[in-house]
């Protein structure tokens, strides 16, 4: 391509941060130095030098992760060895959250202030934080920095702060439960600050009941040896043993639909990708970013080798070519818990019968856990969806077939092989089959993950977690996460299943069960949610563009009672902004954006003050 | 295959199509000295050394033999001189191409195969291959590649030179050449010269006339003394200004017709202002694809110029000949009878199908997508297309210690010719004229970037300020002729013609770049 | 030339006879798709768009993000249309004809969503110089102050008309983010990629590395970006500079078809004319060598035209 660069060079160390993704560049003509004379009379360019677009997060985040930055200089080399148009690649830096295109401190202390923290005390722990560090914002000049961030998946441990260090050895630090005393120590440091343990995120652990959570704080975690020792790979050897077509079998048979949100049928997915046409990819959803949710935190923490293993035996059953794991940017220890269990298996030889596994990491982006915005993102483009059709199975990483499945959704294959899947069938309700990780937090005495069965109440999960904490009178419950909706404390025996959910008019979406006890501004958390999705919009389409703008204008006037024309005229008016988000959006951000508000509006007597 | 041809500077709507192209998996390769915005797309870029092609085309084409790649077939039916062209290829082998183009053997050995064994494939070149003393014999070089492989004649497979003015190819279809008349008649066949001969009530005289190098050369010895110059700026565009001024001074009278007083107006006894042929006239013209086009008067021309059709007219009253009025489609309609290949072209027919590509033989005939498509009928028709036998020799400005840079001239993108049209719009694109050089030139020489330098040849010299162009390497530079009053860049090139086109050797100038003595930085 | 014998060389002063007339290989007849739209049953080519179908029918289906020449991004979403059995509306611009499909493009829920959209649109942008987009909001009874005042803009709402160059001003208050810009800049045509989205949700904004001005960017002023944008966003200099002295005037405007004065590709060019001055060049979408667009010099080359003009007046004028 005749791409075109502004005057600006790289420094040293934003060299090195892109040659440390892509290796020397191979010749002048491509970032390289003009010394080998051979070069001077021909080139290779076009489609011979095309196809590396989708290093660009990678090599980003290696610029962003040491430099602490991005600049012109380090885009315009990143560009060069790429072959992306800089323009393309500013599109893409600017799209996420986690990157800087300005001169940013290099620690930076990213403070969750969503629903779960803010039930938690994340207003006052910014206000402290604000006293000691100054103002929020990236922008300081100083060596650290902190900025208010959406729900950062450590909802268990709320409130919740990650602290990010750019350096040749960039680390990070979980601070959760935090204080601004933890967090200013832990900026202080020039290496990381031992975080919480994961076990303490599963109240059950070490139950004998746990299918999906009986290693999440066992030795298994630590090395393939162990992870052997504890039953590990059996799945993986039984897979091979009886070949692909009864693996597909048994998940047809188990009836386990995706664990994602949206409930789709995985064998069928599993079965259309494995009877398409070559090359075709696995990608593991790991990009966890639905409010109140961190279940597939806790699982790729507690159990990394469990979640490869059941993405190896997903390669190997659709005979896909390469697999990669999308795993959102603010989780560093599910990312190295993942890495090293790949490279484990790796040089164990054990993914040669499978396929080779990459992981890629997501960059503060919730849209990016839709699955083709996803596939956007893997290939070096924002993060924006695609429409549908064509659907993933047909037409989806690189344009091929591929198989998505979440990350909980897999974990479950491990249990469906060795029982064959008429057994795991029997699991649960006739709809909703199989155990199912629930994400309790907010205001309830012992929040974690938790696995039982499909088939319990809300009531029933709310009292596994220690009941209601707080003033200890419950309010409402968010279930299903910011995109579900609130139930109010005369629907708790509405079983948390598919079809129980669907009858109360709510979602098990993410499996998001978050308590508010009477001291809270149900208002207050219904402007949170509004403004999370008008800052996770991707902007793409217009009525989610512009849409979330107007809810949380709207729910702002109406807070405030300071609205335009009568109550009833604003009502109506939220009613058609949420009509066309959930009919006309491209994709399930859209749709769902308004599902809460609506859904808290219907039951509880929030803004009916009087007009202006 | 690009030949000589920045294509996306120089024709970007036709590159447009060759992106479409890419697009669709379709390989690119670009043979060109300079690493151009064209070869910049290019899966292989070869970048021969000025003046190589034929070296570096007749090892393509016994790269294809050795490897057994040809089109036999084809060869044996359509073509003729095979042998012989086999034969002369045989010592071009991929080392001694590689020792006299500069590319490397493997970059060659790439082109031969991927274009031998590409079902369909398109060659193009532009001046890259015709300003040479070899334009002929480079353009054979490479119809020969077309014929070994059978790239021609065949939807998707031809050979194109893309035209470099919009009406270039219309000129020659009116018979503005010194061997044809219209239609491509030759001046030679009687039968052709009677036809033209009672239609226009005079006679034709059957000797070729003489283009445009040729013209100086009878200037230059005296035989030709009266010049009529209809929209070229020859004192800016022809090689050598410092010869062609002199020449031109021979002249005992000079008329000149053009939109704007350039450089050749200046000098011209009589100036007839011309209207702008594009949006002030009627008529036609003929694109590179060789489709016949409308064009239409968009604004009343400017008082006191008149429409070029006009003004021949004007001249033939007061030479005696009464035309009547001018009317650009009755005069259209009389060359449809007079040329076989544009007879079913009426206006209504060009405006209804939006342009017709010749030959066009009646208005039942769609026009023809592509040429030479008899050469595949069965049994053939027509002769035989033959094969040339073509030698390298080396630029005529050869390279030394006095003058040891190889300069190319060539066009840039916002840019046209002498810049009579484009320099009345603000283009953002427009710096500096200059002379690009290599950046290890560059080093070598102690200059900073727009650093002015004297550049010298054997002919003469310029200021011009440097700029670095990393496409380049060392010894190779680059200036072109758009802003003569700013650089006179053809003060250095050199007026070796060749003989077969008549065309200077604007590609291949031998020069010295000179730091200038007590300049200061920033000048 | 070797000094081979030209015995067998053809005689070139023989015209080459006529052979048979070369045409492109045919491409395969597509079967045809049977759908319903609003109860009219209508049969449209395989790989037809819902759009084709409505436009066979004669259904008038407001577009701001699609047009011919450019892949369909689906962004704007004022095109969607009711398709039975799918939960969401879906766009006519992109989805695909099937057969059995029933569509409904007048519904309710199709109108309060176009109304929704335009409202949206007018609310956050700047949609004056947009006569289109202007009648759809009548014709769905759009209101746009029911949102109050414009408090919540998008920074680069707020900018003022970037003129950084002498041939094009980017109002981006004027963008509806419709992405033809940017495809007509990338893939779709000019493949310079001088522009591209930039930003998340309503940040997102069209822009170069880091809002560099156009100058000192990738972009080579073809204008093919300026040739797609449907609210005046993206304007030529001199029609801004005409409309900002109040001297643009569309209804004295005529356009004549004519042929670039430049290069041999052979470009039809549309030469916008006001009072005898050329304001403006275009090139027809349908037009099979350009598809609409050109180069810098065919559609800013014209002004030697103009000035040519001005200089033969200013002669005039001394001679008298």
């Amino acid at each position: 391509m005749d791409l075109h660069f502004t005057a600006d060079e790289p420094t040293a160390s934003e060299v090195d941060a892109v040659d440390a993704v892509l290796g020397a560049a191979e010749s002048r003509w491509h970032g390289g130095q003009r010394v080998d004379p051979s070069e001077a009379q021909t080139s290779e360019s076009g489609h011979r030098t095309a196809g590396q677009r989708h290093l660009l997060l990678p090599v980003l985040h290696e610029i962003n992760g040491r430099v602490g930055w991005i600049s012109r200089g380090a885009l315009n080399y990143a560009c060069k060895r790429l072959e992306v148009p800089p323009a393309e690649a500013y599109g893409v830096a600017t799209f996420y959250d986690m990157f800087s295109l300005e001169q940013a401190p290099p620690v930076v202390a990213r403070v969750c202030d969503d629903i779960a923290c803010q039930a938690k005390g994340a207003i006052d722990l910014c206000a402290s934080l604000e006293r000691a560090m100054g103002p929020a914002g990236d922008g300081n000049a100083g060596r650290c920095g902190w900025v208010r961030s959406p729900c950062l998946g450590q909802c268990e441990r709320a409130p919740a702060v990650l602290v990010t260090a750019a350096g040749e050895r960039p680390w990070t630090s979980v601070i959760a439960p935090a204080t601004a005393q933890a967090v200013e120590a832990a900026c202080s440091k020039d290496s990381p600050t031992d975080g919480p343990q994961v076990r303490e995120s599963v109240p059950q652990a070490g139950q004998a009941s746990l299918q999906l959570l009986h290693r999440v704080g066992s030795p298994s975690a630590q090395s393939l040896k162990e992870y052997r020792a504890d039953g590990g790979l059996r799945a993986w050897e039984l897979a091979l043993d009886q070949g692909s077509e009864w693996v597909i079998e048994q998940v047809e048979k188990s009836n386990l639909v995706g664990r994602g949100g949206a409930a789709f049928p995985t064998g069928r997915k599993w079965r259309a990708v494995a009877q398409a046409g070559g090359p075709k990819y696995v990608v593991c959803n790991a990009d966890e970013s639905e409010p109140g949710t961190f279940k597939d935190r806790v699982l790729m923490e507690g159990d990394p080798f469990g979640v490869v293993e059941a993405i190896m035996i997903a390669a190997f059953a659709t005979a896909s070519e390469r697999a990669y794991v999308y795993v959102r940017g603010e989780y560093p220890d599910a990312t190295e818990g993942m890495r090293s269990a790949i490279a484990e298996l790796d040089s164990a030889g054990l993914l040669k019968r499978a396929c080779p596994i990459e992981i890629r990491r997501g960059a503060g982006a919730y849209i990016c856990g839709e699955e083709t915005a996803l596939f956007n993102s893997i290939e070096g483009f924002r993060g924006e969806p695609r429409n549908k059709p064509p659907y993933p199975t047909e037409s989806g990483l690189f344009g091929r077939p591929t198989l998505v499945n979440n990350v909980e959704t897999l974990a479950n294959v491990l249990r469906i092989l060795p029982q064959g899947g008429a057994a795991y069938a029997a699991l649960g309700t006739e709809r909703s089959s199989g155990p199912k990780l629930f994400c309790l937090s907010g205001h309830v005495a012992k929040p974690g993950v938790y696995e039982i069965p499909f088939g319990a109440t809300v009531r029933e999960l709310i009292e596994l977690a220690g009941g209601v904490s707080g003033t200890g009178r419950l309010q409402a419950v968010l279930v299903g996460g910011a995109a579900g909706a609130f139930l109010g404390p005369d629907e708790l025996d509405a079983p948390f299943t598919f079809e129980g959910m669907r009858a109360v008019g709510a979602t098990v979406g993410s499996a998001v069960v978050m308590p508010f006890d009477d001291s809270v501004d149900l208002g207050g958390v219904l402007l949170r949610i509004a403004e999370f999705f008008r800052d996770e919009s991707c902007g793409q389409c217009v009525p989610c563009r512009v849409g979330t703008v107007r809810q949380e204008e709207l729910l702002e006037r109406l807070r405030s009672g300071h609205t335009i024309g009568t109550l009833d005229h604003e009502r109506q008016l939220l009613r058609e902004v949420s009509q066309v988000m959930r009919d006309a959006s491209i994709c399930g951000l859209g749709h769902t954006a308004s599902s809460a508000v609506d859904s808290a509006l219907e039951r509880f007597p929030i803004f009916q003050g009087a007009t202006r | 295959m690009l030949w000589g041809s920045n294509a996306r500077e120089t024709h970007p709507i036709y590159f447009h199509h060759v992106l479409k192209g890419i697009r669709n998996g379709a390989p690119l390769y670009v043979v060109d000295p300079r690493r151009t915005s064209s070869a910049q797309w290019a899966d292989c870029w070869l970048g021969l050394d000025v003046g190589t092609d034929i070296t570096l085309a007749n090892a393509v084409g016994r790269e294809i033999l050795a490897a057994g790649l040809e089109n036999r077939q084809f060869i044996e039916h359509a073509t003729s001189r095979f042998e012989a062209y086999q034969a002369a290829v045989e010592p071009f082998t991929l080392g001694f191409a590689e020792r006299e183009t500069g590319v490397p053997r493997a970059a060659i050995r790439d082109l031969a195969h991927a274009y031998a064994k590409a079902p369909t494939a398109q060659l193009c070149w532009t001046l890259g291959i015709t300003e040479h003393h070899q334009g002929v014999d480079n353009v054979l070089g490479l119809i020969n590649l077309a014929l070994l492989t059978g790239h021609v004649g065949r939807y998707g497979s031809g050979l194109c030179p893309l035209r470099g003015q919009n009406n270039v190819q219309g000129g020659g279809d009116m018979g503005a050449l010194p061997d044809r008349l219209t239609g491509f008649q030759h001046v030679a066949n009687d039968a052709c010269r009677a036809k033209f001969e009672a239609a226009w009530n005079c006679k034709i005289p059957p000797k070729p006339g003489r283009h445009i190098s040729g013209m100086f050369k009878a200037m230059d010895q005296g035989d030709l003394k009266t010049l009529y110059v209809l929209g070229e700026n020859p004192v800016g565009s022809e090689p050598d200004t410092k010869h062609v001024m002199a020449t031109m001074d021979k002249l005992d009278f000079l008329v000149v017709q053009d939109l704007f007083l350039t450089q050749t107006a200046e000098i011209a006894d009589v100036v007839l202002p011309a209207s702008a042929g594009w949006a002030e006239s009627e008529g036609t013209v003929t694109s590179s694809e060789r489709k016949v086009q409308r064009v239409r008067r968009a604004v009343e021309p400017a008082p006191g110029t008149k429409d070029d059709i006009a003004i021949v007219f004007d001249l033939a009253n007061r030479l005696g000949h009464d035309w009547g009025e001018p009317n650009p489609e009755a005069l259209w309609n009389e060359l449809r009878t007079l040329s076989p290949m544009h007879a079913g072209m009426s206006y209504e027919r060009l405006e209804a199908l939006g342009g017709i590509r010749w030959p066009c033989y009646d208005e039942s005939h769609p026009g023809e997508l592509f040429l030479h498509g008899r050469l595949w009928a069965n049994p053939r028709i027509g002769p035989r297309a033959p094969f040339s036998v073509v030698q390298p020799e080396p630029p005529v400005d050869q390279l030394d210690d006095d003058f040891p840079i190889r300069l190319t001239t060539g066009r840039r993108l916002d840019e046209y010719n002498t810049g009579v049209q484009t320099g009345a719009y603000a283009s953002p694109l427009r710096r500096q004229e200059a002379v690009d050089i290599s950046p290890e030139d560059a080093a070598q020489y102690g200059l900073h970037e727009y650093e002015q330098v004297r550049i010298s040849s054997r002919r003469g010299s310029v200021v011009a300020p440097v700029r670095f162009d990393p496409g380049l390497r060392p010894g190779l530079a680059f200036m072109t002729m758009h802003a003569p009053d700013e650089v006179n860049t053809n003060e250095l090139t050199i007026e070796a013609i060749d003989p077969k086109s008549g065309v200077s050797e604007f590609k291949a100038t031998a020069i010295r770049i000179d730091k200038m003595v007590g300049a200061s930085a920033g000048d | 030339m070797s000094d081979q014998s030209l015995a067998d060389a053809p005689d070139l002063t023989v015209p080459v006879p006529p052979g048979p007339v070369p045409s492109a290989p045919s491409r395969d007849q597509r079967p045809e798709v049977e759908l319903s739209v609003d109860g009219q049953r209508v049969s449209v080519p395989e790989g037809s768009t819902l759009l084709d179908a409505c436009r066979q029918c004669g259904i008038d289906t407001p577009t701001l993000c699609y047009v011919e020449t450019l892949t369909p991004v689906n962004v704007c979403r004022v095109c969607v249309v009711e398709l039975e059995g799918s939960r969401t509306l879906v766009p006519a611009c992109s989805r695909k004809a099937e057969p059995g499909m029933a569509i409904r493009t007048d519904s309710e829920r199709v109108r309060l969503s176009r109304r929704m959209v335009l409202e949206f649109l007018a609310s956050s942008t700047d949609v004056t110089q947009s006569p289109e987009l202007s009648s759809y909001m009548e014709s769905y009874g759009a209101d746009p102050e029911r949102y109050g005042e414009r408090d919540a803009q998008a920074e680069s709402k707020t900018q003022p008309a970037k003129v950084d160059n002498e041939l094009y001003v980017r109002d981006y208050a004027k963008c509806v983010l419709c992405y033809k810009c940017v495809e007509a800049c990338g893939e779709d045509a000019q493949n310079t990629f001088a522009i591209a989205v930039a930003g998340r949700g309503f940040e997102a904004h069209i822009a170069t590395e880091f809002d560099v001005s156009l100058p000192e960017s990738a972009c080579v002023y073809c204008g093919n970006c300026i040739g797609v944008c449907p609210t005046g966003a993206l304007v030529f200099k001199a029609e801004h500079d005409l409309r900002e002295r109040g001297e643009w005037d569309a209804s004295r405007q005529e356009s004549t078809d004519t042929i670039c004065p430049y290069c041999g590709v052979g470009c039809t060019l549309s030469v916008h004319t006001q009072d005898n001055q050329i304001v403006k060049v275009t090139s027809p979408l349908d037009q099979e060598v350009t598809s609409g667009n050109l180069c810098i010099k065919g559609r800013f080359g014209w002004q030697f035209t103009t000035v040519a003009s001005k200089a033969a007046d200013d002669t005039a004028a001394e001679g008298e």
